[in-house]
């Protein structure tokens, strides 16, 4: 019994067994809700992707450099900073903030009309390192004897938990997505032993008059997948729309926002479907075969 | 001794020494035995169903002990005993769909405890049954029931002769009928077409008659007799001595008896 062969419709060995209403029914609804679901865990696994990947990549080749000073040796050390920076090999590009970048970063927790006049907030420093990278030691050292106000954080202390945590992420939504194949699963599973049982009958009389096993359960496995097939379809689209109508990401939403698929990661759900169709036939055969050595 | 009797009555006898002991024990002529033996062997059939020592326990006690018997090819076998005796039970040892708890009951040459699910799926496919409470797909018309051996076993396009079939059981007229609403006697000629329809090398009936009336129950064996003389084994299961006594005037019948868990051979007064 092969799976392309469930396929292939057989109108004989799908009428010898009568149509298995509410245990065929529920197999459908099973697999529409499920993959409903496995759409979320999946476009949720992709977006966590997509952040590990943009945290670990992009932050990786920025760090800042930090200057607190007397407000009169502000701009010197700020001068002496950039002038080591730009003789450092590995630094791509290094600039001061303006008061208006800083303001904007600082605006979410004091406001926009915060005096930055009035304030002694340190001197910031935008590094973007090149593809070779530089010698963060070597950088601090001679940070320390030019401008002993100045502090280089590579963001390594907060970026590596956050990747971290994106990573996690990820993986819960893979699990997610096993899980419900698991549910999935066990649930089409009881449908067909409750499809099994109730026809009984039907299976002795099929022995009876010489009936393989692959036969009798040939038309119970492709009632199932193909239920399983069609309904997890459902559910695909509708969980695709729901994805498709969530807000589009932009810096103000963050992570929820860039929930969703992107480019060809729409064509990733589209898999679901096939997914749960083989689920579906290696449940049902392996319910049918094992009912049928109990049954008779 | 009955074992032997039923042994010789095979058109060939797969083990030959019980043949020789019967000679010696009956002083027959050893060429004579030699020529019988050839005469058997030469028509190329074996015992279709064989029996040695076959015990059947249920979980309240042993309802057959040393069962031993062969069915020849072509044979007319009655098997009759008290209700509870075991009759249904030896047809079901006769299918597979029983094992036997002791013994050794070959289907065809073939032993039954050797054979895998398909094995015996394939073997049922040449040993048609008719039970008493004939079981059909009650959803699926009447010739979609008879010809399901065809169907299940692949070959579904060879029922041009189905027409004929139905005739022949006197059910051309209800081809199109769903089971629930066939008759006792139309079932059990609905079940006998069913059983027939693969041309089976055995036929296995278990009290065929017993929901019908007399003249249902000629008709029934008519069709038995006539598919016996096709050269087809049949065994019916019957506590009908009526049925026997008729059978026996048309076709050189045997009768089995259960008696104290053992088969035996009934003589002429059954």
């Amino acid at each position: 019994m092969r799976l392309p062969g469930i396929l292939m419709p057989d109108s004989q060995a799908d009428r010898v067994v009568p149509p298995s209403g509410a245990a065929a029914r529920l197999t459908g609804f099973t697999a529409a809700a499920m993959t409903f679901l496995a759409v979320f865990a999946l476009a949720l696994s992709l977006a966590s992707g997509r952040l590990a990947d943009r945290w670990s990549e992009s932050l990786a080749r920025t760090s800042t450099v930090r200057i607190s000073a007397p407000e009169d040796q502000l701009a010197l050390q700020s001068a002496a900073v950039l002038a080591v920076l730009a003789a450092t090999p590995g630094v791509a590009a290094s600039r001061a903030l303006t008061v208006e970048e800083q303001r904007a970063l600082l605006a979410p927790w004091f406001g926009p009309d915060l005096p930055m006049d009035a304030l002694p907030l340190p001197q910031l420093i935008e590094v973007t390192e090149d593809s070779t990278g530089y010698d963060g030691e070597g950088l601090r050292q001679r940070l320390a004897a030019e401008a002993p106000g100045a502090v280089l954080d590579d963001h390594t202390r907060w970026r590596k938990p956050l990747v971290q945590a994106a990573n996690r992420l990820r993986l819960l939504g893979w699990l997610s997505l096993g899980l419900i194949g698991l549910v999935m699963g066990a649930m089409i599973t009881l449908a067909a032993n409750a499809a099994l049982a109730a026809n009984a009958q039907v299976i002795k009389v099929l022995r009876l008059v010489g009936a393989r096993d692959s036969y009798i359960a040939r038309a119970f496995v492709r009632r199932f997948t193909l239920r399983a097939f069609w309904g997890a379809a459902v559910g695909t689209v509708a969980g695709m729309i729901g994805i498709a109508l969530m807000p589009n990401a932009d810096a103000a939403g963050g992570f929820l926002t860039g929930l969703g698929f992107q480019g060809a990661g729409w064509l990733v759900p589209l898999l679901l479907p096939l997914l749960a169709g083989l689920v579906a036939f290696a449940a049902t055969r392996n319910a049918a075969l094992t009912k049928l050595r109990e049954l008779t | 001794m009955h074992t032997l009797l039923l042994d010789l009555c095979s058109n060939d006898a797969p083990e030959i020494k019980p043949l020789w002991l019967f000679a010696q024990r009956w002083q027959l002529n050893p060429d004579g035995l030699s020529a019988m033996v050839h005469r058997l062997r030469a028509r190329g059939k074996t015992g279709v169903i064989a029996f040695d020592s076959v015990a059947y326990n249920y979980g309240g006690g042993e309802l057959l002990s040393d069962v031993s018997l062969r069915l020849a090819p072509g044979s007319f076998h009655f098997l009759t005993g008290p209700s509870g005796s075991g009759k249904s039970t030896f047809l079901k040892l006769c299918y597979a769909e029983l094992l036997p708890t002791a013994g050794r009951i070959t289907l065809f040459d073939r032993e039954v405890r050797g054979l895998s699910r398909d094995d015996v799926a394939l073997t049922r496919r040449r040993i048609g049954v008719v039970h008493q409470d004939c079981q059909f797909l009650d959803h699926l018309p009447l010739t979609t029931n008879v010809t399901l051996p065809l169907t299940v076993a692949g070959r579904s396009g060879e029922t041009r002769d189905l027409t004929d079939l139905l005739g022949w059981v006197g059910l051309g007229a209800l081809a199109s009928a769903l089971p629930p609403s066939l008759s006792g006697g139309e079932r059990q000629r609905a079940a006998l077409a069913r059983a027939v329809i693969m041309g089976p090398d055995v036929i296995l009936a278990d009290e065929p008659t017993g929901n019908l009336d007399w003249e249902m129950s000629l008709r029934l064996l008519t069709l038995l007799v006539e598919l016996n003389k096709m050269g087809k084994t049949i065994l019916i299961a019957t506590h009908d001595l009526n049925l026997i006594r008729q059978a026996k005037a048309q076709v050189a019948a045997r009768v089995l008896r259960i008696t104290k868990r053992r088969i035996q051979l009934a003589g002429a007064d059954l």
